[in-house]
């Protein structure tokens, strides 16, 4: 799934720093000084316009029902959740100003801002907070994210500004999912959200104001003058459609959009020249998802273990981070993206060992008895076909690459690339395929109760490849019922070493984010998560400004 | 002969050539993966240079021709079979047979094909076989009109009378007589599809759901040249003139053969 | 004449039945549901929430009931609403439509006054250096890919010569443009797009045009009028030209659906947002009731292009009589 590296746009106090510079001065002097560093520092200008290209387009920006990239992307510059991430990923405020969780891990209070407007100017409070609750649990209306919600027990109204969250069980993926975007009470409470018309032209808290939606065109938002976190630098958000991955590249290279991702080559063999060197900087760091290869456990030939770390052996995870990547990522080890803290960095890949590999596979019962490349056992050869997704380049090269490596140690890897709505619903959700080549995209928290417990494995579930372990299923369970860091990383350090032994899938890279920001933009910083959570913060000098109004 | 179908003929005849010995043309495996050579630009090593798996892209183009002219001939094919056998049937018995017949035609012309292509291909599953079908079944319309028209003229002409007096079959005289005597537009108008049906398999591997990998077609090769273009202009450049080059090749042959007919 | 017409329209309804019958038909045999797009792949949306839109669009009912409430609705002119955005069907296509529509409006004009006189010439010197270097040209633009011709157009246009917009319709200053800047706007993003599409489709009429202008200059009619010592000069622009156009118009009315239809890869190329987008996006959400529309909507168009390319040849010529 493509990702957009733009995501939500946070706060940063860029006052602490020039103060911490110079606390050795004389007190009045730092006083009068920092006075005056505070007015040179914030004195990016304000106006221009950021052009950014996608080649997909929101589907609603009814934030509770977005599920795609696109319409993410657009909520977040428009709405705010309780809380966010920052640039180190931890949890902060953000409607709410503070937040405690009871001791038992059971309730959660949140104290909201204060002073906080919609864009058309009524007061945000507590009854927002309820209603988009109230919304999100309704069976009536089509929103993917009502899992985690349902989880609450109780929700009350404690006064205008603090609300009162009590989980049936402690349940700690709870407070990530408060990040979800608030709605508007006093703009939906009579509407039907699956058909309002506030899906194409949303009112939210955030930083860009909608503005207008040409469908197939572009998104136009305005800075939001009045922001509580302050009056974001660039004047004009565009969100341009461009459905085409060359055409969006060329747009690039006339100007005509200053932000965007790009593909592995584009950044390694398209972007070189001194023009791009001039105009633009592109950034690179670890997305948050990996791509993997998953094998039906039901089949006989995957159910044994050996065979599954034989491939795990025969595969060059190297050669495909260097061949489809064009090393901009890493190989992956297990389902968590290396920075995390759940992952377990004592885990030592395996080394690319075809030898190795041809020996499992011999002590799984498999030889070549004809002498024609293919390997047989009890009078089958092993050939089998791995199921893709249409749209991803990477993923086909990927499993061209391991048809090779696999051919190699004498298995016949066919591959089948489906469009992606089949693909789900034909072949995914009925168990219909002997291995696939996908990808999962992560939250920030490490909960994978949904993949990997062996309670989730009927058809539209997520095991799809019929993954059952039952000290994994009760460390799932542990880590989401218990608060506490350590112990939270202990069990999914835990489950990473378990999984990487197994093989249930064959993990092979976190791919990177490639974004490219036009040059003229300045105040980008990359924190762990990438860039774009100062957003606000990103300004044009007067002098360098190129769209004007 | 005139010079339209001998220049379209050397064309045609030369990429039939290719397809046909293509594995004694092609200089290397095409499938042959080289993750050190990626996009490596043409050289005496790889002529036409290397895709992005490092793969030589002369010996791809090669195998190439023989799934996309494959894929011209059988969808043709099936859209001749179909439109003779219909058309026909529409034209010799006449009355309602005819009119259920065309009304059909009417109902198939009334969309946008490439539309009914793009909806069936999408929404099975995309492949060589499928491709090559969906193709046919839509486009056997103009062949189905022609055949019947010229049935229509041939029916009363003194020779059919001739064989429905001595108790030749129905099938007997569409089989041997008229059939025959309508072949002449309909090889004009398959010449025309062959090429037609080239440039419809480029444009669904353009959007995704042409010829599957690692299968190359020209097609899919140039669909990979669009995502590398600008690192890599030989992956765009030589499959777009591949395809150029044989579209127009099999367009000089029918038109050439038309104006053979309407001379004669 | 009014009879004539009537008739027909009401011809056109079995048409329609069967229109909708293929329709719903293409759809319903394929696997894929639209809620897979709607919920994506996302490990937080549990089963239950997929089942529960799937029951929201009626997508549980048996297929004829399914059809039954299409055509009932259908009756009404109600398209249904968007499996993507709940927006009704119409408004889509509404959106979409003046853009394909005006897009191939402006392409056939030109292939009319470019293709018809290449198509004329070369009926004129048949045989000539001159026609077989015409056919050869017309058939360039006819064999190119169109992917491929949009590209290099674009990137040679568009980046690096930097003379006309890469992709789009409009400038994003639009808005704030006089009115004849913006036509200015507009027109300078149609360039490259319409000499695509234009290019592409001389071959169809030139070639058309020509074997019409041939046999008519066979005719006995033009033989006598030769006899008579016209010039040539008159013979064919005064007796032979009127009767070799009158055809076109009826290729004019059949090639409605290919105007519609073929407009899906060059408007994902230059990111235009019209029919052809449309359509393709609503096949990989499998957004059905857009899909069933645009189909629809389009085959009564063809409908009623060839009708009003029958009428209009029976206005032009007085030998066919509508009957």
């Amino acid at each position: 799934m493509p990702r957009e590296a733009l995501t939500k746009p946070g706060k940063l106090i860029t006052l602490s720093i020039s103060i911490h510079r110079l606390k050795t001065v004389f007190f009045k002097a730092v006083f009068l000084f920092a006075a005056f560093m505070l007015l040179a520092f914030s004195r990016a200008d304000y106006g221009d316009t950021i052009v950014v290209g996608s080649i997909g387009e929101p589907r609603t920006l009814v934030p509770i029902l977005a599920s795609d990239s696109s319409s993410g992307t657009i909520c977040g510059m428009i709405f705010n959740g309780l809380l966010k991430y920052d640039k180190d990923l931890h949890l902060t405020g953000d409607l709410a100003e503070s937040w405690s969780v009871s001791d038992d891990g059971l309730e959660i209070i949140f104290y909201l801002r204060k002073g906080v407007m919609w864009h058309d100017g009524e007061p945000f409070t507590a009854k927002d907070v309820k209603f988009t609750y109230e919304r999100l649990i309704d069976s009536g209306i089509r929103t993917p994210y009502a899992g985690d919600f349902i989880m609450v027990k109780d929700f009350q109204v404690i006064d205008e500004h603090t609300v009162k969250v009590v989980y049936g069980e402690p349940f700690s993926p709870g407070l990530s999912s408060w990040t979800m975007n608030i709605m508007p009470e006093h703009l939906l409470k009579s509407e039907d959200l699956n058909n309002t018309s506030f899906s194409r032209m949303p009112v939210g808290t955030g930083p860009y104001i909608f503005k207008s939606w040409q469908t197939g065109e572009k998104i136009e938002l305005v800075s939001n003058h009045d922001y509580f976190e302050g009056r974001p630098y660039i004047g004009r958000y565009i969100y341009r459609v461009i459905p085409d991955q060359a055409t969006l590249f060329l747009e690039l290279r006339a100007e005509g959009v200053d932000f965007s991702s790009l593909t592995p080559l584009q950044f390694k063999r398209q972007t070189q020249s001194k023009f791009f060197e001039k105009n633009f900087r592109k950034f690179h760091y670890p997305s948050f998802g990996y791509t993997y290869m998953g094998y039906n456990l039901k089949d006989p030939r995957f159910r044994d273990m050996r065979v599954r770390q034989a491939i795990n052996y025969a595969v060059d995870k190297d050669e495909i981070v260097r061949g489809v990547l064009l090393e901009l990522g890493r190989p992956a080890t297990g389902p968590f993206i290396p920075e995390s803290w759940a992952y377990n960095k004592d885990i030592k890949p395996a080394r690319f060992d075809p030898d190795r590999a041809h020996q499992l596979l011999k002590e799984a019962g498999w030889s070549d008895k004809d002498g024609d490349g293919i390997l047989e056992k009890d009078g089958g050869k092993f050939s089998f076909t791995v199921i893709t997704n249409q749209g991803n380049e990477q993923r086909r090269m990927t499993a061209e690459i391991i048809q090779r490596r696999l051919k190699g140690v004498g298995i016949d890897m066919k591959i089948k690339i489906i469009e992606w709505s089949t693909f789900v619903s034909e072949f995914i959700d009925k168990r219909r395929f002997d291995a696939v080549l996908l990808g999962w995209g992560l939250s920030l928290d490490p909960d994978m109760y949904d993949i990997w417990h062996s309670s989730k494995t009927k058809e539209g579930e997520f095991n799809f490849v019929g993954y059952s372990n039952s000290e994994v299923d009760r460390l799932l369970l542990e880590g989401r019922r218990t608060f506490d860091r350590d112990e939270r990383t202990r069990v999914y350090h835990r489950v990473h070493e378990i999984l990487y032994e197994e093989q249930p899938y064959l993990f092979l890279y976190v791919p990177d984010s490639l974004p490219i920001a036009h040059r003229r933009f300045k105040g980008i910083e990359q924190g762990i998560g990438g860039i774009g959570y100062n957003f606000i913060k990103w300004h044009v000098p007067k002098d360098e400004q190129k769209y004007r109004r | 002969m005139n010079r339209l179908i001998i220049s379209g003929s050397i064309i045609v005849l030369f990429f039939a050539g290719l397809a046909l010995f293509a594995p004694l043309l092609a200089p290397y495996d095409p499938g042959m993966i080289d993750i050190d050579n990626i996009l490596t630009s043409p050289s005496g090593e790889h002529l036409l240079g290397t895709d992005s798996l490092g793969r030589d892209l002369l010996s791809r183009m090669v195998y190439g021709t023989r799934i996309s002219l494959l894929v011209g001939l059988i969808a043709v094919g099936i859209s001749a079979f179909i439109g003779v056998i219909l058309g026909s049937l529409a034209g010799y018995y006449g009355k309602w047979v005819d009119a259920l017949i065309m009304r059909f035609v009417d109902v198939m012309l009334c969309f946008p094909t490439f539309f009914l292509i793009l909806a069936v291909i999408a929404l099975l599953e995309p492949g060589i076989v499928n491709i090559m079908i969906i193709i046919g079944v839509t486009s056997w319309m103009g062949v189905a009109r022609l055949i019947r028209a010229e049935i229509l003229s041939l029916k009363e002409r003194d020779f059919i009378y001739a064989e429905k007096a001595i108790g030749a079959s129905d099938f007997r005289i569409i089989t041997r007589h008229l059939i025959p005597n309508a072949m002449g537009p309909v090889l004009v108008s398959v010449t025309l599809g062959v090429a037609a049906a080239i440039l419809v398999e480029s444009s669904l591997s353009f959007l995704g759901i042409g010829v599957q990998p690692p299968t190359p077609s020209w097609g899919n090769i140039l669909s990979e040249g669009k995502s590398v273009m600008g690192a890599a202009w030989w992956m765009l450049f030589f499959p777009g003139l591949a395809i150029f080059i044989t579209v127009l090749g099999y367009n000089l042959l029918g038109e050439g053969i038309r104006e053979n007919l309407l001379k004669t | 004449m009014i009879k004539y017409i009537f008739r027909r329209l009401i011809s056109m309804v079995p048409l329609l039945f069967g229109i909708t019958i293929i329709t719903f038909t293409v759809i319903h045999i394929a696997p894929g549901k639209p809620t897979d797009m709607e919920t994506q792949f996302n490990p937080k949306v549990s089963l239950e929430a997929r089942d529960r839109i799937a029951k929201l669009y009626g997508l549980d009912k048996p297929l004829h009931v399914q059809y039954a409430d299409w055509l009932r609705r259908m009756a009404r002119f109600d398209f249904g609403v968007s499996f993507v955005d709940s927006r009704p069907v119409m408004k889509k296509i509404s959106e979409r439509i003046p853009v394909t529509l005006g897009i191939n409006f402006v392409s056939i004009i030109l292939i009319l006054l470019i293709g018809v006189p290449i198509g004329i010439s070369s009926a004129v010197r048949e045989n000539t250096f001159y026609d077989r270097a015409m056919t050869v040209f017309v058939f360039i633009g006819f064999a190119m890919p169109t992917i491929w011709l949009s590209l290099i157009l674009m990137d040679l246009v568009g980046v690096r010569w930097g003379i006309l917009p890469v992709s789009g319709l409009k400038s994003l200053e639009f808005e704030r443009l006089g009115l004849l800047e913006k036509i200015m706007d507009v027109s300078r993003h149609l360039v490259l797009p319409v000499f695509v599409s234009a290019f592409a489709g001389l071959a169809g009429i030139s070639r058309y045009m020509r074997t019409n202008m041939v046999q008519v200059l066979r005719q006995n009619y033009i033989r006598t009028a030769r006899a008579k010592g016209l010039s040539e000069r008159e013979v064919i622009y005064k007796h032979a030209l009127k009767n070799a156009l009158l055809p076109i118009v009826t290729i004019l009315g059949l090639s409605v659906p290919g105007l519609i239809g073929g407009s899906v890869i060059f408007e994902s190329i230059f990111s235009i947002p019209g029919m052809g987008r449309l359509f393709y996006e609503s096949v990989m959400s499998r957004d059905y009731p857009v899909i069933m529309g645009v189909l629809v909507i389009g085959a009564v168009l063809t409908l009623l292009g060839n009708l009003l390319a029958d009428v209009s040849y029976a206005a032009v010529d007085p030998r066919i009589k509508l009957e």
